[in-house]
């Protein structure tokens, strides 16, 4: 076969089947837990049911009596890890972070008790059988104290800091005093959202084995090398003697960004028993020890001029964090920079509660801030009698107004176009309940959606085979976002090959290092270094003297027959700090309502979307759409429930944890915006992981206030609510 | 988990013996809800003795139209029988309206008649709970009880019935065959279950060692015209905040009969007999529908976060009473 090195192929943006989806339905796709080692020992957690106080004493005579029990770890005989200062999680401020940030206690490094469900022991056996039922004879003495459960009355505090991702504790443009008091119209409201779990498919497992002090990890992970490095720390080796391994992670959603316990355990109970330790945590441990969006309470203030133009916005956001450490729901990010107005202030506050520690849930900060911002604009769109869609425009951010920098690209009044007219939002009358279809009362909502584009340094391996065929190797992770796919897709191109004459390898930390699959930046910053190193092996084999029109693999046989390799390191350039680099996306949803039982119906949503270059239709859309449902649940089924009393986690389970089932979707019906974006990274993509979900709480709460006349502030839009 | 006991039983008899000579022993039928509570330690039998070759698997005619069926016809089979569907399609109606396809496969009949509550406390051995434990206490009671029972409960029990099946079939005044080691006997559906009063770990008239061998549902013409509304959180696997079986026999605009059970807001299906006779020769009209409603939950006792339950458990009735007339 002879392959034109010189034509112009055009694979990216195709929708292009997955290429590990035959893998993936025949189940030969193999994950974390499902690799064969041999003599594998079996651990499952022992957790603790009691909210705050201490772990006095774990009676486990009798589970050591059950056959096959090989270790059983608790806070009194955990090894010591060298890298963990254990005993002052206590202690507050900059110097106890990095001890806080290991969550002390819920690797057994003390005893005390932070949450109900925390992880407080390990059972190692020959079997999991036997592990569960030495289980079920384990008795624990706790030391209890009263726990802190309700957020509303619970102290609020200043955070000790804000992750990057949320931006400054205060932001403050302008007077926003002088701003309200210049308004003609003014909305003022509080919303919240509650606490919410990610619950992937494939729950969390490692499969830990040492081979004198080199570990290994097959992990369920969104980020290896993030897993490498915090486990390398606690255990005191280098990260060289970490191999973090997940060729395929089940979703992640944020939940699997980094290390927990579980990943920390497993290596401590590996080592131990000398034998590979397997830990799966079951559906219940997904609630508490691996994360979860916090529950927030947000108070938005607008103020606008009868013509709609913004005076002054604020938008305060108190989150909920555990006792173990800060970690705050960064929803103001885009309230800094979605519409222009001279006033704008927004501050973050916290509430330490027993529950687990939050983390990154998808659209971490945008999907609840957006619910609040994008809720309030609509109560202002009625408070004024304006559409909208026009009062949006009226105060479109022609510049970002948090730093005055001009944008990469912004398509955000295409989107509007587009979806409008896909959508038919020409036929919403604006007035709620004036639209009905039979006994349903119909809603039309909208909402704008807006994610960060961000890219990050990634490194990446090209190699020519003999055969002409190439290899791409970069250390990422296949989450399900379509990375095997998209990446053989941007080398193909660069190569000038089809893709199937491309390979990518991912998931190994022996592999050239990339940033976690988290954020939207995988397909940006992965992407851009297998694009520059496909496109660097080009010219080195051009320079090597490919001739015109030859084939690789002509041109390896006749120099040499040896593969040819290059490795780069691709770093995002100056224009970071030149532009404002955020996709931006409209959600049009329409509901029905059942006015008698309050049932919600969503038949459509439509969205129109623009994120920079798509890679592949088929899996970008597949990301919206994800996103979407997710926005679903969020808006109406999604929440966890915390007994007031206990802590415990009461719905711990899918069946009452309600997520969308195919009857609550309707059509999901995705457009995207040709946008070409020249500043943003070198492949002009922005990614789309995470904006599907933004503004799609906030358009169905707006469709069933226009259906019903009832404007829900408080997340998920129960029955209860609107009945 | 822990380590139990599994024998298969071959016959009835069989199942009878194996089960009666072990007091803590459960017979496993579909497995849905046992499987799923020794999972979490709620059930720890020492013996299961598995059902799953007894030939109790048909729908069986019986005298002037009812239908007896077998205690492990699978519900999935029995939503879709031609009798059931032409005859009961309130039975129908409500075993579609159950769990999952994936589940309905497997559930059965008796082992539907059997399955235990969904409340949260019941299911986590960490939380204080009479119906497990008797004498604990109860978790819900101060606890998150928004999916919790408004009819039937007491100070010791919230806990609703999940049975769909249940609702429809005591609207149906079905029959429980039984039989033990001493023979058989029948139990009227509406009697089968127990309220929870002081003893909430008791939930039904069987006693330890009876077989449910069929459920019988003696003939009623006019239910060729009954239905089930059943109002959940999401469209579709998702337990029942309310629901109403109802069969309406109306002639000239005028109610002849009438059978109401309600499901989702009481600790046992819930016949409304009250509601049902201050329909009887009233004519069927929105007015008639409401009082049945305001009847039907006149004794309901709401909890924190279950309030809502009560207006809307009338809602669905009058719903569901307002669509049989149109079609009876």
């Amino acid at each position: 076969m002879s392959i034109d090195t010189t034509r112009r192929a055009e694979s990216v943006g195709e929708p292009l089947d997955r290429v590990d989806g035959r893998l993936k339905v025949t189940g030969a796709a193999t994950y974390a837990a499902e690799y064969p080692l041999h003599d594998v020992a079996h651990a499952v957690l022992i957790t603790s049911s009691i909210a705050k106080g201490r772990v006095r004493r774990i009676e486990t005579a009798a589970a050591e009596r059950v056959p096959g029990i090989l270790a059983i770890l608790t806070p009194q005989n955990a090894p010591r890890l060298p890298g963990v200062q254990a005993g002052n999680t206590g202690a507050r401020g900059p110097a106890a972070r990095g001890a806080a940030s290991m969550r002390v206690p819920t690797i057994l490094q003390n005893d005390e008790v932070h949450y109900n469900g925390q992880p407080i022991g390990l059972i190692v056996a020959d079997t999991l059988d036997h592990a569960l039922a030495a289980h079920d004879v384990i008795r624990v003495d706790y030391a209890a104290e009263h726990p802190v459960l309700d957020m509303d009355t619970a102290p609020r505090n200043p955070p000790e800091s804000v992750h990057p991702l949320g931006g400054a504790r205060t932001f403050r443009l302008g007077d926003v005093d002088a701003g309200l008091g210049a308004a003609e119209v003014k909305v003022d409201h509080t919303y919240t959202t509650p606490l919410e779990n990610h619950n992937p498919m494939e729950v969390h497992n490692t499969l830990a084995a040492w081979e004198g002090d080199r570990l290994t990890l097959y992990e369920s992970t969104q980020g290896i090398f993030s897993v490498r490095n915090t486990v390398a720390r606690q255990f005191g080796i280098a990260p060289e003697n970490v191999r973090v391994i997940a060729h395929f992670t089940g979703g992640g959603f944020g939940s699997k960004g980094g290390a927990w316990s579980h990943e920390t355990l497993a290596a401590m109970a590996a080592k131990r028993v000398g034998r590979p330790v397997k830990l799966m945590l079951t559906r219940r441990q997904m609630f508490g020890p691996t994360g979860g969006r916090p529950r927030t309470v947000q108070h938005v203030t607008l103020g606008a001029k009868r013509d709609g133009t913004l005076t002054a916005i604020r938008h305060y956001s108190t989150s909920n964090t555990s006792t173990l450490e800060d970690w705050i729901e960064p929803a103001l990010s885009q309230t800094r920079m979605l519409y222009a107005s001279p006033n704008i202030e927004t501050q973050y506050d916290v509430v330490r509660i027993n529950v687990g520690s939050p983390t990154f849930m998808r659209a971490p900060g945008e999907s609840t801030g957006t619910f609040a911002l994008e809720s309030a604009m609509d109560e202002l769109a009625y408070a004024l009698g304006m559409d909208p869609i026009q009062l949006r425009l009226a105060n479109y951010a022609e510049v970002d107004p948090e730093n005055n920098h001009p944008w990469s690209s912004k398509s955000l009044r295409e989107c509007y176009r587009v979806g409008a007219e896909k959508f038919g939002w020409g036929r919403r009358n604006m007035a709620p309940r004036t639209m009905r279809d039979g006994r349903w009362l119909v809603g039309y909502g909208l909402a704008t959606a807006t994610y960060p584009a961000r890219t990050a340094p990634a490194s990446t391996t090209a190699r020519l085979l003999p055969d002409g065929r190439a290899v791409i190797v970069a250390g990422t992770q296949e989450i399900g976002c379509g990375t095997y796919t998209v990446m053989s897709q941007i080398a193909a191109d660069a190569l000038g090959v089809p893709p199937d004459r491309v390979t990518f390898e991912l998931g190994e930390t022996t592999m050239p290092e990339t940033p976690a699959s988290t954020g939207s930046v995988t397909a940006a910053s992965t992407g851009s270094a297998v694009y520059q190193a496909a496109n660097a092996l080009k010219q080195k084999v051009v320079s090597m003297g490919l001739r015109p029109g030859e084939s690789y693999e002509s041109f390896i046989k006749r120099s040499g027959g040896q593969p040819i390799e290059v490795t780069i390191s691709a770093r995002p350039g100056p224009e970071q700090q030149q532009y404002s680099m955020h996709s931006f996306g409209a959600v049009f949803t329409e509901v029905r309502v059942d006015p008698d039982l309050a049932l919600v119906r969503i038949p459509r949503i439509v969205t129109a979307h623009a994120v920079g270059k798509v890679l592949n239709l088929k899996t970008a859309t597949s990301q919206i759409q994800g996103g979407v449902i997710w926005g679903i649940g969020m808006a109406l089924l999604e929440e966890t429930q915390i007994d007031p009393n206990n802590g415990r986690y009461l719905n711990a389970d899918l069946a009452e944890y309600k997520v969308p089932v195919n009857a609550d979707v309707g059509t999901i019906d995705v457009h995207f915006i040709d946008e070409h974006d020249p500043h943003v990274n070198a492949i002009g993509v922005k990614g789309a992981g995470e904006i599907g979900i933004t503004g799609v709480a906030a358009s169905i709460a707006n469709a069933v206030y226009h259906a019903t006349g009832k404007r829900v502030r408080d997340l998920p839009i129960r029955i209860e609510k609107i009945l | 988990m822990y380590p139990f006991q599994f024998e298969s039983a071959a016959s009835e008899q069989d199942a009878i013996a194996l089960l009666g000579a072990n007091p803590d022993a459960r017979f496993l039928a579909g497995g849905t809800t046992l499987v799923d509570l020794m999972k979490h330690d709620v059930e720890r039998p020492a013996r299961v003795v598995d059902i799953n070759q007894l030939s109790l698997t048909t729908v069986e005619e019986i005298d002037g139209g009812g239908l007896r069926i077998g205690a492990m016809v699978r519900n999935s089979d029995l939503a879709n029988h031609p009798l059931v569907r032409e005859r009961y399609p309130v039975l129908s109606q409500a075993l579609l309206a159950g769990a999952s396809p994936q589940l309905r496969n497997m559930a059965t009949t008796g082992g539907n008649l059997l399955q235990r509550a969904r409340c949260q406390y019941f299911r986590d051995v960490a939380n204080a709970c009479n119906k497990r434990e008797p004498g604990s206490g109860c978790s819900a009671l101060h606890g998150i009880n928004r999916i919790h029972a408004v009819l039937g409960t007491s100070e010791q029990c919230i806990a609703t019935h999940p049975s769909d099946m249940a609702v429809a079939l005591a609207a149906l005044d079905a029959i429980v065959r039984v039989r033990g080691a001493g023979g058989e006997r029948t139990i009227p559906l509406v009697d089968f279950h127990l309220m929870p009063h002081d003893r909430p770990d008791r939930e039904t008239r069987l006693e330890h060692g009876e077989l449910i061998v069929s459920v019988d549902v003696p003939p009623l013409p006019f239910a060729k015209r009954s239905l089930y509304i059943k109002v959940r959180d999401r469209a579709s696997y998702a337990f029942t905040l309310a629901s109403a079986a109802v069969a309406l026999d109306v002639r000239d605009g005028v109610i002849r009969a009438a059978r109401i059970a309600l499901g989702g807001v009481a600790t046992k299906p819930w016949r409304v007999p009250d509601a049902e006779s201050a329909l009887e020769n009233t004519s069927a009209d929105g007015a008639a529908f409401g009082r049945a409603a305001e009847l039907a939950l006149s004794g309901a006792v709401a909890r924190e976060h279950n309030a809502f339950k009560i207006e809307l458990a009338k809602r669905t009735l009058i719903r569901a009473l307002t669509r049989a007339a149109a079609i009876a």
